[in-house]
C-alpha cells in the first residue's frame, strides 16, 4: 500500500507544520495544560477512568500543570489500525503486543518498545476464565469440560478480537501442557471450537450474546470482564469458575514516539505510563480486577484473584509476531481448524 | 437525446458548466474512494491476488452474501409491493404513520438493529422462546442474515413503486375489467408492465445494499466460517490482521460483482420499457 503511505505522510506533514504553529504559540506562553490521548481497548474503560483522575492529580501536584487525558476504546486491532491511520495518541495501551508491533512497524514508535518499560511494558496482567450460569449446572471445572458433547461455548473470532486470541491460546496451552504435544492441543481446540455457535467480532459482543440473549453455557472471558459481568448483571445470574491452568495475559502499554515528539509531550506521556506501575496506580489496578505486578496490592486483593498456575505466551508460542502467525494470520491453526 | 456538440448548441444552457461539476463531484465522492480499492489491490502481484479472492472462505463468503442478499431482494420485492399498494390504494386511519415508518430502517444506525433482530430472536427472546419450542433457528443461520436484509432493503421497493402506483390512474383498472378483462389479465397485462420497471429498480437498490451492509448483520449472523460468514466481515477480518492489501482485493471482486449485477439488471430494465413500448 505505498500509494497510502506517501498520501499520508504528506497529510501528516501538513498536520505536524499546523500542530507546530500551534504548539508555538502555545509554548510561547506557561504550558499550564496539557491533553494526552490514550487509545486502549474495550475493557479498559473503567480502569482508566479511575487511572487518569489519579495521574492527574499526581502530576499537578509535582510540576503545577494540569494534565487531562482523553480516552478512546475499541477492540484492540482496531484501535492500533486508527493509530497507523493517523489517530494522534500519545500512548497506547492495548490487549495484545502484536497490535503495538504492528504500530512500530509502520515507523511511530521504536520496534524495541517492549524493553522500555518494566516488565515486558506490562504494568497490569490478566488471565482468561470461565463466566457460568448461576449454579454452574453443567458443572465446568476445567478445560476439558468445554469439549464435551451438549456443551455450548461463546468466545469471539481470534481473527478480529485480541481477547479471543488470548482465550484460543489458553486452550492451546492447557492441552499442550498437559500432553506434550501441539498436534493433541490442535485436535483439542478444534473440538473445542466445534462447541461455539456464534463467533461475534468483540469480546463486548460475547459478552452480551452470553449475557443478554441466553446463548451458551460458559462464556471465555478476561478476569477483568468476568468481574464487570457480574457487577453489571448481578452474581445472582453468573459465576466465574477458574480453570486450574490458564494464560498469562500481558496487555502491553507505549509511548507512540512520533506524535509525542511532535506534540511536545514525551515527559508527561513518560510520567503517565510509569506512574502505572506506583503503588497508587496497582492498587487502582487491582480494585478494577486485573491482575498487579505489585505483591502489595495483589496480597491485598487477593480474594479477587483465584490461584490458577499461569503459564507465559513464550513458554509455548515465543513472541507475539510467531504466535500470530503460526495461529492466527492467513492459512493459520485457527484457519485450519475451520477447513472442512 | 443526441450526443452533444458544440455544432448543435442544446436549447437548454449550461451544459458544460454542470456537466463539470457532476464529473467533478461523482470523482470526489465515487471515483477516488473506489480508486484507492482498486490501487491497492495493484500492490499485490497477481499470484497473491488470486489465491485471496479465491480462497475456499473468500469464496464461500462471497456466494452467501450474495443468495441472502438475492433472497432478501425477492422477499422485498413481494411484500414490499404488497405495502405499496396498501399504502397508496386504500384510505385508513394512521396510514400516515404506517408510511412515515417505512423509512425507519434508514434512519436506524443499522447495528442497532441487528441488536434488536438479535435480542428477539434469541432463545430468551419474546419471538425466539416460541421459536425454540418448535426448535426452529433462524438467527445464527443464513436465515438470520435473510431477516436483516430484508429490513435493511424494505424502505427502497416501497419507496420506488409508491409513485409510479400513485400515478397509475385506477380508471386504467376499472376500463380493463369493464372492457372483459379478469383481475389477473389486469393484474398481469396493466398494472405489472407498468410497475415492473420500478420494482426492478427497488429491488436492485434492496440487493445492493444487502450485498455491502455489515453493522446489522454481525450482530445476528453468527460469523462462522464457511457457514454464516458475510464477505464484509471477511473484509474487516483482514483489516483487523492488518492486511490492507488483501482486504482491497476481496473489496475490489465484491464491488465487480455488484457492479455487473447492477449493470444486467438496468439492461433488463431497459430492455423491458423498450419491448412494452
Amino acid at each position: 500500500m505505498k500509494h497510502f503511505r506517501t498520501k499520508r505522510s504528506r497529510f501528516t506533514v501538513g498536520l505536524a507544520l499546523f500542530s507546530s504553529l500551534l504548539g508555538s504559540t502555545a509554548q510561547a506562553a506557561i504550558p499550564a495544560n496539557v491533553t494526552l490521548l490514550n487509545v486502549s481497548y474495550d475493557p479498559t474503560r473503567e480502569l482508566y477512568q479511575s487511572e487518569n483522575a489519579a495521574f492527574a492529580s499526581y502530576w499537578k501536584q509535582k510540576t503545577g500543570q494540569t494534565v487531562t487525558i482523553n480516552q478512546s476504546h475499541g477492540g484492540s486491532g482496531k484501535q492500533a489500525r486508527a493509530v497507523i491511520d493517523g489517530l494522534e495518541a500519545d500512548v497506547v495501551t492495548l490487549a495484545l503486543a502484536y497490535d503495538i508491533d504492528a504500530i512500530a512497524d509502520s515507523k511511530l514508535l521504536a520496534t524495541n518498545w517492549q524493553q522500555r518499560l518494566p516488565q515486558n511494558s506490562t504494568p497490569y496482567t490478566s488471565t482468561i476464565v470461565f463466566v457460568v450460569r448461576k449454579g454452574n449446572p453443567k458443572g465446568v471445572r476445567n478445560w476439558d469440560d468445554l469439549v464435551k458433547p451438549g456443551i455450548s461455548v461463546i468466545t469471539p473470532n481470534p481473527k478480529t478480537s485480541g481477547g479471543a486470541r488470548w482465550n484460543y491460546l489458553a486452550a492451546w496451552g492447557y492441552k499442550q501442557k498437559q500432553t506434550g504435544s501441539p498436534a493433541k492441543a490442535k485436535e483439542f481446540v478444534k473440538a473445542l471450537f466445534k462447541n461455539v455457535p456464534v463467533l461475534d467480532t468483540g469480546a463486548r459482543g460475547s459478552t452480551l450474546t452470553f449475557t443478554q440473549r441466553g446463548l451458551g453455557d460458559v462464556l471465555i472471558a478476561w478476569e477483568n470482564e468476568a468481574h464487570l459481568i457480574l457487577k453489571e448483571f448481578g452474581s445472582d445470574k453468573f459465576e466465574i469458575v477458574a480453570p486450574p491452568v490458564s494464560i498469562l495475559a500481558e496487555p502491553p502499554v507505549a509511548v507512540i514516539d512520533r506524535n509525542v515528539d511532535r506534540h511536545h509531550t514525551r515527559k508527561v506521556a513518560e510520567a503517565y505510563l510509569n506512574y502505572l506501575y506506583t503503588p497508587q496506580a496497582q492498587e487502582i489496578i487491582a480494585r478494577n480486577s486485573y491482575r498487579p505486578r505489585s505483591a502489595a496490592a495483589f496480597k491485598k486483593y487477593a480474594s479477587n484473584f483465584p490461584n490458577i498456575k499461569l503459564f507465559t505466551l513464550k513458554e509455548f508460542f515465543g513472541t507475539w509476531r510467531q504466535a500470530q502467525k503460526t495461529h492466527f494470520s492467513d492459512g493459520g491453526t485457527f484457519d485450519q481448524i475451520y477447513t472442512p | 437525446m443526441p450526443p452533444f456538440t458544440r455544432k448543435n448548441r442544446h436549447i437548454l444552457p449550461g451544459f458544460g458548466l454542470s456537466m463539470g461539476y457532476t464529473v467533478f463531484y461523482l470523482s470526489a465522492i465515487v471515483i477516488v474512494p473506489l480508486a484507492t480499492i482498486v490501487i491497492g489491490s495493484f500492490n499485490m502481484d497477481q499470484q497473491a491476488f488470486i489465491a485471496t479472492v479465491t480462497s475456499p472462505r473468500v469464496l464461500a463468503s462471497y456466494r452467501l452474501s450474495i443468495s441472502t442478499a438475492i433472497v432478501a431482494a425477492l422477499f422485498n420485492a413481494i411484500f414490499g409491493f404488497l405495502s405499496a399498494w396498501t399504502l397508496v390504494r386504500y384510505r385508513f386511519p394512521g396510514r400516515r404513520v404506517l408510511d412515515a415508518m417505512v423509512d425507519l430502517p434508514f434512519a436506524l444506525p443499522t447495528a442497532v438493529a441487528g441488536i434488536c433482530f438479535a435480542t428477539l430472536y434469541s432463545p430468551v427472546g419474546w419471538i425466539g422462546q416460541l421459536l425454540a419450542k418448535a426448535d426452529i433457528q433462524l438467527i445464527n443461520a443464513p436465515s438470520g442474515i435473510v431477516i436483516a436484509l430484508i429490513f435493511i432493503g424494505f424502505p427502497f421497493v416501497v419507496r420506488t413503486i409508491q409513485p409510479v402506483l400513485a400515478e397509475l390512474e385506477p380508471e386504467i383498472e376499472e376500463s380493463a375489467q369493464s372492457l372483459g378483462a379478469t383481475r389477473w389479465q389486469t393484474f398481469r397485462r396493466i398494472l405489472l408492465p407498468h410497475l415492473f420497471p420500478a420494482l426492478l429498480t427497488g429491488v436492485t437498490l434492496s440487493f445492493a445494499r444487502g450485498i455491502g451492509e455489515y453493522g446489522s448483520v454481525i450482530f445476528i449472523a453468527g460469523n462462522l466460517p464457511f457457514k454464516t460468514e458475510i464477505a464484509p466481515l471477511m473484509i474487516m477480518t483482514k483489516l483487523d490482521q492488518f492486511d490492507y492489501d488483501g482486504a482491497s482485493a476481496v473489496a475490489l471482486v465484491l464491488l465487480l460483482i455488484s457492479f455487473s449485477m447492477l449493470l444486467v439488471l438496468n439492461g433488463v430494465q431497459r430492455w423491458q420499457q423498450k419491448s412494452y413500448r
